[in-house]
């Protein structure tokens, strides 16, 4: 402790440094941050170029060629039909991220919207907060079943069988999971309109629109910003637990639930192959876990800098 | 304290009336019919009084006050008769099952046991393992058994309960064959040996959802102890020359507990709805099966029933967490 160097004057910023930079210096000293961040960035780009890269469709079907074991030909093997199984682990991949990415876009927005106009406006605090108690009183998976069950066929006619499906469970998961951002939310909220700076906007006469978006909203961004990570999580993890329900995409439309749910049939011959799927879901789902543990760390100005 | 539970159970009332609406409400989208599986020769006429016998073509708010009348009046009156051999609700209509032909009630009760026996029995397991391993953790911040722990609970989190299950069933009821995969609810435990049988299969589902259970807890135990051991009045403890042993078990571990007790409370109803999938994969022929498989078949009283029942188990646990914490913690008062 001896050698600490001379305190540097502080320069004035000219080097176009952010908070963004302060944030990702933080975020790269959690080890398993970093690590889930990069595994999280494999599997994306996994999902999304190695299709390009990759020969074989994922619903082509060699009916001759069925149930081998893996080989150059088929890394992962190939299904009862002779499908390509790592064709149909990265076509599912892009389904299930794309789920779980819409799905946590959706709760996100609704979530800070209703926190945010919660704790704002002290009117409708007690209806919206009244709201977000009874959502979290309901039984949730059971009522996304019945949604699921009830609402298939209506959008599957006017929207197609993949499109109405990926429009209903994203719809289905993002109204039953918006109730923690908003309590966080709206708690930040009631917080930061104690503080002197949004006193002094008010005193200027700042509209309650440009309020919440010039004050307010930067400041809540990072619990919306965590919740948000988070939210993927749970979105992938409840879009795999309705198709392993046999509740989800159609059959020929492979996910990583559905894929998992199609292998438990040939659980005693082949039992390689529901762990695939499984080590996919739930590797993605627990690099998104570490990154949020990380970001949790990186936005919190407390913490960073130490 | 009195007054405070009184408030809170007279505001659980619109909750709940309300939850039983909305439950109502999108089951009346359900485009099934439940007359469609009987046969064709029926004439029209009958069809017709059949449709009137079960109440279909009146209007949605006679249906839900009947539900509700059924629901709230005539089956506790029959469980009372069942209960002192009285015939109060002698004639009355309950409410039937459309997949059974049976009360609903009749065959909850039948489901009940076997989810007690599995999803309690987790709970209490998962309970008891992330208590120790939260203590643990707490005391021994950072060493490697700390480190081991937030992986373990990290992984926990994140494997889905359809492939630790599936897992489960590869490794130790396929590859070692030591468990059995499905759970047979006929087995009857008369001696020893069957009793080993009944062991052995409720083994796998409870370790899937202890998982689950030991994952959360055991971070949230952590947590709290650690919020703890920094209180002056465990300085003051170790000061008066107290064995580490009393402080850590006596003191700050009562005290930690808690937030604890309450979050316990708060995951009964979660536990339930978790074992959905669970019981699904065991083939645990519990509430969670019956519930998907009233789904599957359109059983609308059944599935309206179900969901409303765990609708009330969240709300009770919710008041009941409540009220432990204030009971708990000398410091909160409600009044």
């Amino acid at each position: 402790m001896t050698d600490v160097p001379a305190v540097v004057p502080a320069k004035p910023d000219t080097s176009g440094r952010s908070q963004w930079w302060d944030v990702w210096d933080q975020f790269k000293t959690h080890k398993g941050a970093l690590f889930g961040a990069a595994v999280f960035l494999f599997i994306v780009l996994a999902v999304t170029i190695g299709p390009l890269l990759w020969p074989l469709e994922p619903t082509y079907i060699d009916i001759r060629s069925r149930n081998i074991g893996p080989s150059m030909a088929h890394p992962f093997g190939t299904d009862q039909l002779g499908r390509d199984i790592l064709a149909r682990m990265m076509a599912g991949g892009q389904v299930s991220i794309a789920v779980g990415l819409t799905a946590m876009l959706i709760s996100v927005v609704l979530g800070a919207f209703i926190g945010v106009v919660a704790g704002f406006f002290r009117r409708l605090d007690g209806f919206l907060m009244g709201l977000t108690n009874l959502f979290l009183a309901l039984p949730l998976l059971p009522l996304l079943l019945v949604m699921v069950m009830l609402f298939r066929e209506t959008l599957a006619r006017s929207f197609g069988p993949e499109m109405g499906t990926f429009i209903l469970i994203v719809s289905a998961i993002g109204i039953t999971s918006w109730m923690q951002t908003a309590r966080i939310v709206r708690g930040e909220v009631l917080a930061l309109k104690e503080r002197e700076f949004v006193l002094a906007a008010r005193s200027i006469g700042t509209p309650s629109r440009r309020m919440i978006i010039r004050h307010i909203l930067p400041n809540v961004l990072s619990p919306i910003m965590v919740s948000a990570t988070l939210g993927i999580a749970t979105a992938i993890i409840t879009e795999s637990a309705l198709s392993f329900l046999g509740l989800g995409f159609p059959p020929d439309f492979p996910t990583w639930g559905r894929l998992l749910f199609d292998a438990i049939d040939y659980l005693q011959q082949y039992p390689e192959r529901v762990f695939w799927p499984g080590l996919a879901i739930s590797l993605t789902v627990l690099s998104v876990n570490y990154i949020g543990d990380g970001l949790r760390d990186a936005l919190d100005p407390r913490i960073r800098g130490r | 304290m009195l007054t405070f539970i009184i408030r809170r159970l007279l505001t659980a009332i619109p909750t709940l009336v309300l939850i039983s609406l909305i439950i109502f409400l999108l089951l009346d989208l359900a485009p099934g019919d439940p007359l469609a599986d009987q046969p064709l020769s029926i004439p029209p006429e009958v069809r017709q009084k059949m449709r009137d016998a079960l109440g279909l073509d009146s209007p949605a708010y006679i249906r839900y006050l009947l539900w509700a009348k059924q629901f709230f009046w005539v089956e506790p009156l029959y469980f009372i008769d069942w209960l002192v051999g009285t015939n109060f609700a002698d004639g009355m209509q309950r409410i039937v099952s459309w997949q059974f032909r049976a009360p609903v009630f009749d065959i909850i009760v039948q489901r009940v046991p076997q989810t007690l026996w599995v999803v309690g029995l987790a709970y209490l397991v998962g309970v008891m393992i992330a208590l120790p391993i939260g203590i643990i953790s707490a005391y021994k911040q950072y060493s490697w058994f700390d480190q081991v722990g937030t992986f373990v609970s990290m992984i926990g989190f994140s494997v889905p309960p359809f492939f630790s299950g599936v897992l489960m069933i590869v490794f130790f009821a396929i590859m070692l064959p030591w468990f059995p995969s499905i759970y047979d609810t006929t087995l009857v435990v008369n001696d020893f040996e069957s009793l080993g049988q009944q062991i052995r299969q409720m083994t796998l589902p409870v370790m899937v959802l202890a998982l689950q259970t030991t994952a959360q807890l055991s971070r949230f135990m952590r947590a709290s102890m650690l919020d703890n051991l920094n209180h002056d009045y465990v300085r003051t403890a170790r000061a008066k020359g107290m064995t580490e042993k009393v402080v850590v078990l006596v003191h700050v571990l009562r005290n930690s507990l808690i937030p604890v007790v309450t979050v316990i409370a708060l995951g009964i109803p979660s536990i339930f709805g978790g074992a959905i999938i669970t019981e699904q994969i065991f083939k645990v022929n519990g509430l969670g099966q019956l519930l998907i498989t009233a789904i599957y078949a359109n059983d609308l009283p059944m599935v309206q029933t179900l969901a409303f029942i765990f609708a009330v188990l969240i709300v009770a646990c919710n008041l009941i967490a409540d009220m432990l914490y204030g009971l708990l913690d000398p410091r909160i008062r409600y009044d």
